[in-house]
């Protein structure tokens, strides 16, 4: 009890969000640190991969793996962090779901080699040189790079996960909890929880937003943020914009609705839902008035009314679509 | 490959109209080319979008929502639903890179046996058309796929 | 044990090259190569990028007024000034002009920002472990809990606590401290109120004696400490005569959310300027087979190689470059620091690398400074935040000082409004050429006869440290399953051999064909 555990903070394809969330317990990470030692996290420490190698089966305690799998490296880092971890935890919401390097699955990976390594406004590259998995330089000097994945992948597609924690990133007040779920944990005050999605409510953010419900939400019209007044206090779904609330779990203490913007979604799915996508999609289209004249109105003006959502799969699978029914693009 | 390609296409038929329509053309001895499957719900509103994507996911080819004509509901609107539902799913879908005639919409009546032949023999030959779904290829490269779920809620 | 310890036991290493990986203390992933000769001395040093996930390409077809919230997952360390370079991009492409409150709250909630970003980077990344602990401590002991054994819990707290109000005001202006939310065309999503301004102002006095002490702890633990400074001002290490750039207003002072990018030469005289509608006149990016990240230069002098001087296109960005090119600071503490910068290294402009760190701590109290300034000011809490646009959005560019330098975001779009093409330019992509420079540069003087430390690999590692590189904002890039050609060369560097690899046009195929042809 008194011996500290190792927490490691490993990373995917990922932006940092986690590594800084953790770091933002501030004053609180004293606490952490009282039990935890921190081990491999290459934000901050100087642990490395040889080092992990080196250790024990299990040495580790909790892996926390940030970022979604698009890489061999990725790849690599997650199967031997579960290696030497005993817990691993998918944290965030690009190894829960995929995340937004996720949206990568649109597009193909020699449609994005071109576009960067020649189409760029600033590139000039006029021998088409590209990265290569593997290099010799003139002195006869190699290097090798990871290869990327065709598809990204959520945490769990390549690893057991044991717990799974979304947003974008983890709020401090879930970071908070989490901190007490390990201090009770490592003092012997209460045991892990079960394994699955932990620190998210089983119900939806709209269980948990502030505004003012109505008792039915039917609109006239579908609106987009550029052009609309936001009203601070009416239901987004209300106002005609297209918010993630119904099809999405709460626990994130609603930090976008407060600031007056309409949720995307990054606390990934309940269980309840099949894909969160094709959930919201029901749900949003459910809301549109339906008028008297409605059987007059052909299909095509139906069509054109429903194309005011411009981009259904960017905005219906902002953070899930690794995790999506269909997962990826494909070409007919 | 495409003379043999036999298309796999799921039909969800509301239970009053469609459903109905398509019994009666099953009595009245239209010939139907069999490569369909039909699953009936009490209204084509019922059809929740993760169907039809768990259709594709699993190899359907085409995948056609049937139900009564707008005004005549069973349940007087739920037609209406289904009509914006699939209207903003055939973007969806077409931005995932599916034909957007693999989903396919249509109003038959509980009387209408002729239609509901005609329709289902020009929706499959459409689909024979198009070919096998790019999902379906795909399917068969990878082990995983779709969403872990221990429940299905229907 | 005294600290910092700069000193350690070298050992021999039997390998011809040495891998560092991953390269730690940074944010992003990367990995340092060095070569040697059979002597045991340095041949050349690498230092790749191995990550890249797409934005670039996978933006594309993504509604224009969406992808403030989609860029700032470009980075979770700076995803403000995403935000922001992509709300002005928006501000231009609509055509709309945001209102003076917004444009405050944006400043406001990025100075915000700046110093979370800083002191992230001062304490638990680079000053704090490599110069407080000393960069040959244990490597177990290289860290923010290091940090804290050495300068004690009440230091410790104290930066905690400061971070923290940095974090709580992102949070209130911004909706989240990382992946703010609130920026619009034409505005920010919802006012600043009374009962938040006075929060913030309170904090904003704390942060200003904060921004104070971050210079007494450079002072107290770099300045005072001769072996410390030695290494800094070493001409034969960490320091390199480049061109460097950054944002500065209309007289040429130091600020972070608006003006014009000025470029100096070496010499510290203007070479150029450029704003939004000009930046592709002087920004080009060079590509190489090492790396994910692409090498930018300016245009106008050319990609000649890892070179220093006036005939290379290698500028510099972030915290040192943009003292070096503003004319002064604006705010009266901040400007005091950076005169007294300045005399200490030597006049303008500074060429030192390691004097990014000190630069970074003068930024703090700047940030600190301004941060007061705009709380105070009585427009602050107006409910004037927004200017709907009237206009449909077609091209627009957005340029912002970000913690780690200056960053372009350009966006066209389509006539509904999507995404057609996506360029960024990102600071640690323009300070990565001169991370190498110095890599190669310090690697050759502290690497001798296949002698290494603890203590020397991770000198090497300050080479991109001083930088504060992020290269998660860098890699927005994404190859794969490339067309690959392989040119074998002898000792005399001559072409013996090509082998290439066609095309893959299938997805998930693991053979390759490859066809060699040998010439000569």
């Amino acid at each position: 009890m008194s011996e500290k555990i190792k927490l490691a903070l490993a990373q995917g394809a990922t932006c940092s969000g986690g590594d800084i969330a953790v770091l933002d317990l501030d004053v609180e990470l004293l606490k952490l640190f009282e039990v935890v030692d921190l081990t491999f996290a290459p934000l901050a420490t100087d642990i490395k991969f040889k080092d992990v190698e080196a250790m024990q089966d299990g040495e580790i305690t909790i892996c926390l793996y940030h970022g979604a799998v698009r890489n061999s490296e990725n790849e690599h880092v997650a199967k031997l962090l579960r290696k030497k971890s005993k817990i691993m935890v998918a944290y965030g919401a690009c190894a829960a779901f995929g995340g937004i390097p996720g949206l990568a699955n649109v597009t193909t990976k020699n449609k994005i080699l071109d576009t960067v390594y020649n189409e760029t406004a600033t590139t000039v590259n006029p021998e088409h040189t590209r990265p290569q998995t593997k290099y010799v330089d003139p002195d006869g000097h190699e290097l090798e790079l990871p290869e990327l994945f065709e598809d990204v992948k959520a945490l769990d597609d390549v690893v057991d996960v044991d717990y799974i924690i979304g947003a974008c990133p983890p709020t401090r007040e879930m970071n908070v909890q989490l901190l007490q779920v390990i201090l009770d944990f490592v003092n012997g005050k209460a045991p892990l929880p079960p394994k699955g999605i932990i620190l998210a409510s089983e119900r939806t953010l709209c269980d948990e937003c502030p505004r003012k419900k109505p008792e039915k939400v039917i609109i006239d019209e579908i609106k987009s943020v550029d052009y609309t007044k936001l009203d601070p206090e009416k239901c987004f779904l209300e106002q005609g914009i297209m918010c993630f609330g119904p099809a999405t779990r709460a626990g994130c203490d609603s930090k976008c609705i407060k600031v007056n913007m309409p949720c995307r979604g990054c606390m990934g799915p309940t269980a309840a839902v099949l894909d969160h996508g094709g959930s919201m999609l029901s749900a949003f289209t459910s809301i549109l008035k339906v008028s008297g004249t409605e059987t007059e109105i052909p299909e095509e003006e139906i069509e054109k009314l429903m194309e005011k959502i411009r981009d259904p799969l960017g905005t219906l699978y902002r953070f899930t679509l690794p995790k999506s029914l269909l997962k990826r693009v494909v070409k007919e | 490959m495409r003379d043999t390609f036999k298309p796999k296409i799921v039909v969800f038929c509301c239970n009053w109209c469609a459903y109905a329509g398509g019994d009666l053309a099953g009595i009245s001895r239209y010939q139907i080319k069999p490569y369909f499957r039909v699953i009936r719900t009490m209204c084509s509103a019922r059809v929740d979008p993760e169907w039809i994507m768990e259709a594709f996911r699993l190899g359907a080819d085409g995948v056609m929502v049937a139900g009564c004509h707008p005004g005549d509901c069973h349940y007087i609107g739920g037609n209406y639903r289904t009509r914006r539902r699939v209207a903003m799913l055939r973007s969806l879908l077409k931005q995932f890179g599916l034909h957007s005639e693999r989903l396919g919409l249509a109003w038959i009546s509980a009387g209408e046996a002729e239609k509901f032949a005609k329709t289902m023999n020009s929706f499959i030959d459409r689909i024979t058309e198009l070919g096998p779904s790019p999902y379906r290829r795909k399917k068969a490269n990878n082990e995983t796929t779709g969403a872990k779920k221990e429940t299905v809620d229907v | 044990m005294t600290y910092p310890k700069l000193e350690d036991e070298k050992y021999k290493v039997k390998e011809k090259v040495i891998r560092i990986a991953p390269a730690t203390r940074l944010e992003g992933h990367a990995q340092i190569n060095v070569f040697l000769d059979d002597n045991g001395e340095v041949e050349d040093t690498y230092f790749q990028v191995v990550e890249l996930r797409g934005f670039e390409e996978f933006c594309k077809g993504r509604p224009i007024e969406e992808i403030p919230r989609i860029t700032t997952r470009l980075c979770g360390v700076c995803p403000w000034p995403h935000h922001l370079a992509a709300v002005k991009a928006l501000d231009s492409a609509y055509g709309v002009e945001p209102t003076p409150t917004a444009k405050k709250l944006r400043e406001l909630g990025y100075c915000a920002h700046m110093l979370h970003s800083h002191i992230a980077h001062i304490y638990a990344m680079s000053v704090g472990p490599d110069m407080i602990c000393g960069w040959a401590a244990e490597p177990e002991e290289r860290n923010i809990v290091g940090v804290i054994n050495v300068v004690g819990p009440e230091i410790g707290k104290k930066v905690l606590t400061n971070r923290a109000y940095s974090a709580q005001i992102q949070e209130i202006i911004g909706g989240k401290a990382t992946h703010p939310i609130f920026g619009l065309p034409g505005g920010v999503s919802q006012p600043l109120s009374e009962e938040n301004r006075n929060k913030i102002a309170k904090m904003a006095d704390e942060l200003v004696e904060f921004g104070k002490f971050g210079l007494q702890v450079v002072n107290d633990f770099i300045l005072k400490n001769k072996q410390l400074v030695n290494v800094v001002v070493n001409k034969d290490l960490f320091y390199h005569e480049t061109y460097y750039m950054g944002l500065v207003n209309k007289n040429n002072e130091l600020n972070f959310y608006d003006g014009d990018v000025r470029i100096i030469d070496p010499a510290g005289k203007e070479f150029g300027r450029f704003g939004p509608e000009t930046y592709l006149e002087h920004m080009a990016e060079h590509v190489v087979p090492w790396s994910y990240l692409k090498l930018p230069y300016l245009r106008k002098i050319g990609w000649h190689g890892f070179k220093d001087g006036p005939e290379s296109g290698i500028v510099r960005v972030a915290p040192l470059a943009r003292l070096n090119v503003a004319d002064r600071i604006p705010t009266p503490l901040a400007q005091q620091a950076t005169e007294h910068f300045f005399d200490v290294l030597g006049g303008k402009p500074a060429h030192y690398t390691l004097a990014f760190h000190w630069a970074r701590a003068i930024e703090c109290l700047y940030a600190a400074e301004r941060l007061k300034e705009l709380i105070n000011d009585p427009e602050i809490t107006s409910k004037d935040v927004r200017n709907i646009p009237t206009e449909r959005p077609t091209e627009g560019v957005g340029i912002i000082a970000a913690p780690r330098g200056t960053l372009i975001h350009h966006y066209e779009c389509d006539d509904k409004g999507l995404i057609k093409k996506l360029n960024l330019l990102v600071a640690s992509s323009i300070n990565y050429p001169a991370m190498n420079l110095s890599m190669k540069k310090v690697a050759k003087a502290i690497i001798h006869k296949a002698e290494v430390s603890n203590g020397i690999l991770n000198m090497l590692e300050m080479c991109f440290r001083a930088y504060d590189p992020c290269f998660s904002c860098s890699t927005h890039a994404l190859p794969g399953q490339m067309p690959m050609e392989v040119k074998v060369f002898d000792s005399k560097k001559e072409l013996i051999k090509t082998i290439t690899r066609p095309e893959q046009k299938n997805e998930n195929t693991d053979s390759c064909s490859w066809q060699s042809d040998s010439v000569g």
